[in-house]
């Protein structure tokens, strides 16, 4: 985290060198420069590299420098404790050390803000010493000036992105006129060479006119029995094919009212699929989470901050969580819910007709089956499709190829020993275990 | 042979092609047998003022196998619970392994396969200010522990529909089991 914020710093130092150059237009970031260290000289007796960590183990969860959380923004706390309240830096060290007992002790601020953060009780941090609060404080103390460094390289960043679009265009236009070029001096040699030939009494032989070659298969009757015979069989496999698919949603990619991307849940960041899709586990049906699932880590996860291509922007990132706290009713301003919600409606993609049944928990908690096993490389996946064709046919053969996972499992110990002795195998299949009897999925 | 190839080739376009818009469902042969006719769980019904199939049990009513928990979501039902329930489980060797799956699915993420507060989510910056099960200024007991992952508290949501009861307890066993491996 130290190198990030030198790293910071460094980019900071390289656009103040640039702003020499267009001193008129990058000034007031010069100025803004001049003040974060007239600051961080004001709160001196505190190191803010070691307080952005301590920050960040300690009090993010609850707290950032500019944002309302569970508890409210820090950013200048010590100065605007200071400056409203006149409490000073003691007050502070009590309260963070154990904040119920100043509440209790009447203190007055103290019970102001425990009473407008809804009574949460901050935790108690005794084992915080005079150092690392001050480091803290220092850190909070910081001026904000990480938008001006990140608007600054992304107009860094964009310029040669543009070039390379530009550029792609120019080769292909030049690809373009060397082939008109190219076609139009065929076209010129070949004329010359006509001229050529005429000149020099070159005589070119025309083509005797013979029968036509549809005229001679037409009257070929063998050969038009053969091409028969072809054309029907091949529309005979063309129709089955056509019949075969009918019904199939292989490939099937619908539109979502929230743009929702598994490749970056579950690719990414690594959510296993059943902390969302948690009745898979022990339901019949792998359920569509209901929102306050996404809430966990959304209260806290405002806004995208990771890989982007042109197509997904983080504008386009952070519109997609905006639509997900309208529907959940959350007011991210005043941090608390509204009450107002609206159900989002997912589209299904997968849906076996009614008269197939199918049971998640026994695929996933008895037989222990990758969830990938049916629905292919889900963490890959930035749209949700459909991979397998969910065909009877595709169940079937995964029966047949599957032994039954009997490990740790008391209740096919009998039944396991007994038909593997008549069909004389080591290990079952899931068809052997009756995985082919139609009443399994169809009554 | 080349030929044949050819000709299965264009056959395998041209059955691509049936269904062209891959955004829509394809046709079914026998609609009234593929669709059901029972409301399915997320359905949308016209019956209810919401539009929704799915209802939540009526009030006053619990389902069966399930308990009533009795402490508030409060800071004095948290204070309660920490110090006076109790776990009513004691987990054998089997059933640990389940619960530490069951922790590294739901917990890890943010609080870390060792409880100190370095999940993935940690690590790579999304969620920070994650405590270690250890830290002496909240000292989580059975009872606290149970009460968060029921109600959860400031930032952490419940858990309670992503885990029934036994789970929690579980969960709950091997979080206290992770806290004295951290405080050794």
């Amino acid at each position: 985290m130290d190198q990030k914020e030198l790293r910071r710093q460094f980019s900071l130092f390289k656009s103040s060198r640039l702003s020499n150059l267009k001193t008129k237009i990058f000034g007031p970031l010069l100025l803004a420069l001049f003040f974060t260290s007239t600051i961080t000289i004001f709160a001196q007796d505190g190191d803010p590299f070691a307080g952005k960590a301590l920050f960040n183990t300690n009090c993010a969860s609850c707290h950032k420098l500019d944002r309302k959380m569970t508890g409210p923004a820090l950013r200048n706390v010590e100065t605007r404790l200071l400056e409203d309240e006149g409490l000073d830096r003691e007050w502070l060290y009590a309260w963070i050390r154990n904040s119920s007992a100043l509440i209790k002790s009447g203190d007055a601020y103290a019970n102001k803000i425990y009473e407008e953060y809804n009574k949460s009780a901050m935790t108690a941090y005794p084992q915080l010493t005079d150092s690392d609060l001050n480091n803290i404080l220092a850190y909070t103390a910081q001026e904000k000036v990480v938008p001006v460094a990140v608007a600054a390289a992304t107009q860094v960043s964009n310029v040669p992105s543009n070039d390379l679009g530009l550029s792609d265009q120019i080769i292909l236009g030049v690809f373009a006129i060397l082939f008109l070029l190219l076609s139009i001096g065929l076209v010129l040699v070949a004329k010359t060479l006509k001229n050529l030939a005429e000149l020099k009494g070159v005589k070119i032989e025309e083509k005797k006119k013979g029968k036509p070659i549809w005229k001679a298969y037409l009257e070929n009757q063998f050969l038009m029995l053969c091409t028969a015979v072809i054309f029907l069989l091949v529309s005979a496999y063309g129709f089955y094919g056509w019949t075969m698919q009918v019904g199939v949603n292989q490939g099937y990619m619908p539109v979502q009212p929230i743009h929702y991307s598994h490749k970056i849940h579950s690719g990414d960041n690594k959510i296993d699929c059943n902390y969302c899709h948690s009745s898979a586990r022990v339901s019949k049906h792998s359920g569509i989470p209901s929102l306050n699932i996404c809430m966990n880590c959304h209260k806290s996860i405002y806004e995208y901050n990771g890989e982007t291509t042109e197509e997904y922007s983080k504008e386009f990132y952070d519109g997609e969580i905006k639509k997900l706290y309208k529907a959940v009713g959350w007011d991210d301003e005043a941090q608390e819910y509204t009450g107002v919600t609206y159900p989002v409606k997912w589209v299904r993609i997968h849906n076996l007709p009614d008269f197939a049944y199918f049971n998640h928990s026994q695929h996933v908690s008895v037989a222990g089956i990758d969830c990938q096993t049916c629905h292919g490389p889900v963490e890959e996946m930035e749209i949700m499709y459909q991979h397998s064709p969910l065909t009877m046919g595709w169940c079937i053969n995964c029966h047949r190829e599957t032994n039954v996972n009997i490990k740790d499992n008391e209740y096919y110990d009998r039944i396991h020993k007994e038909l593997s002795k008549k069909y004389g195998v080591e290990e079952l299949t899931a068809a052997q275990m009756g995985g082919l009897e139609c009443g399994k999925c169809h009554y | 042979m080349k030929f044949n190839i050819k000709i299965l080739f264009l056959i395998a376009v041209l059955m691509q092609s049936c269904w062209g818009d891959r955004g829509a469902p394809n046709y079914e042969y026998m609609p009234n047998m593929y669709e059901s006719l029972s409301y399915e769980s997320y359905s949308e019904n016209n019956l209810f003022e919401d539009n929704l199939s799915a209802r939540l049990p009526v009030e006053g009513t619990i389902p069966r196998g399930y308990s009533l928990y009795d402490y508030e979501d409060t800071n004095e039902g948290y204070e309660s619970a920490k110090k006076n329930l109790t776990n009513p489980y004691i987990l054998n060797q089997e059933e640990m392994l389940k619960a530490k799956e069951l922790y590294t699915v739901y917990c890890g993420v943010c609080h870390g396969s060792k409880g100190a507060g370095q999940g993935i989510l940690v690590k790579r910056e999304k969620i920070l200010g994650i405590p270690s099960y250890a830290d002496p200024g909240r000292a989580i007991t059975s009872g606290s522990t149970y009460h968060v992952i029921y109600y959860g508290k400031n930032t952490m949501g419940s858990y309670a529909n992503q885990l029934n009861e036994k789970e929690r307890w579980m969960v709950t066993s091997y979080v206290m089991k992770l806290k004295s491996d951290l405080s050794k």
